[in-house]
């Protein structure tokens, strides 16, 4: 009980704060409240599918073997599976460093690595079902098109911009860390 | 519709899954129970903030703010926004389509949620350890000028 009023003290502040708007604001307040039922009951009806669909995922896809084929030879397949990769994952970009720095590690090309947190920052198929839930099918498509692209560009400019020294650095950065 | 569809692959996937492995099914379901409730303080907060914030801020001011003729200032100041802030994706889109429900533009949309995900400056520091100063710095410049030429295109397009 502690740990649930610990954890969902926002919440509650901020429910505290719809309530002393509805009192001072009658009109304000009560169109919050159906506001953000309205939203509640919309996101709750999308939310138990995606979730499974997360869940499954992250049992089913097993990242270690995955790993072997985006090194520097992986070619267009590498590139392929990168992609993939980073589109079946979940969870926030800063949870993609991580695997990133064992793909590193496990010797993972520099432009693959690349397009895997680009993959993962935007092209997540999860979060593409709600992005087109949200924001409609045409709006997600066109920018699904256009991110495959900048991701692409994105890793290329940050790998050529890496001159061999530094690219070494940064294989010797995860090399040198243990604790991953 | 869309609902249906999405319904329908979790419900596929889930029998596939068990017919093959049921502690994998049993693991991927409680996988999916719990990362659902490490989100939902944080989504019921925002959604009551978004609540609050529609109520006051009339669809004119965010229409002044955020809307088609803002621009590129609009533009830019939605992919500034977009960068430093740490939202996921689970609360930005609701977010992004009430606001476009309430007069923004789909430009100044774009260029918010592009940087959102692909641009982290909180971040940065967890992913200069991974990836050192140069290559961090390059490829956050060059998310944030994608994202701005995306919602540029975006704008043509739709």
């Amino acid at each position: 009980m502690k740990v649930i009023l610990k954890r969902y003290r926002l919440v509650f502040l901020l429910l505290f704060i719809n309530v002393v708007i509805a009192i001072a604001m009658p009109e304000i307040g009560l169109n919050a409240f159906s506001l953000t039922k309205q939203n509640l009951i919309e996101m709750m009806l999308v939310i138990p599918p995606i979730f499974i669909l997360l869940g499954l995922l992250d049992v089913w896809v097993d990242r270690e073997t995955m790993m072997k084929y985006t090194g520097r030879n992986s070619g267009y397949k590498g590139i392929f599976i990168a992609f993939l990769l980073g589109s079946a994952a979940a969870g926030p970009l800063y949870a993609a460093f991580p695997i990133a720095s064992i793909m590193l590690k496990k010797g993972s090309s520099i432009f693959n690595v690349f397009i895997f947190i680009g993959a993962w920052s935007t092209t997540k198929i999860p979060m593409l079902t709600f992005e087109a839930a949200n924001l409609g099918i045409p709006f997600t498509l066109t920018r699904l098109t256009l991110s495959i692209i900048g991701i692409l560009i994105i890793a290329f400019t940050t790998e050529k911009a890496l001159n061999p020294e530094q690219q070494k650095q940064v294989y010797d950065l995860n090399y040198s860390e243990e604790a991953i | 519709m869309f609902n249906y569809i999405l319904y329908g692959l979790a419900g596929f996937s889930l029998v596939i899954s068990f017919s093959k492995d049921r502690i994998k099914t049993k693991m991927a379901l409680k996988k999916a129970w719990k990362s659902f409730e490490n989100i939902l303080p944080q989504f019921l907060a925002i959604l009551i903030i978004i609540g609050i914030a529609l109520a006051i801020l009339s669809p004119e001011t965010i229409t002044n703010l955020l809307g088609t003729q803002s621009g590129i200032w609009g533009i830019l100041g939605a992919g500034i926004i977009g960068s430093v802030t740490l939202i996921p994706g689970f609360v930005a889109f609701p977010l992004a389509a009430a606001l476009l429900k309430s007069g923004a533009g789909y430009m100044q949309i774009t260029a918010f949620v592009s940087t959102l995900m692909m641009v982290g400056v909180v971040t940065l520091p967890i992913e200069i350890k991974t990836f050192g100063k140069q290559a961090t710095i390059i490829r956050n410049v060059s998310a944030f000028v994608f994202s701005l030429i995306a919602a540029l295109l975006i704008g043509v397009v739709l």
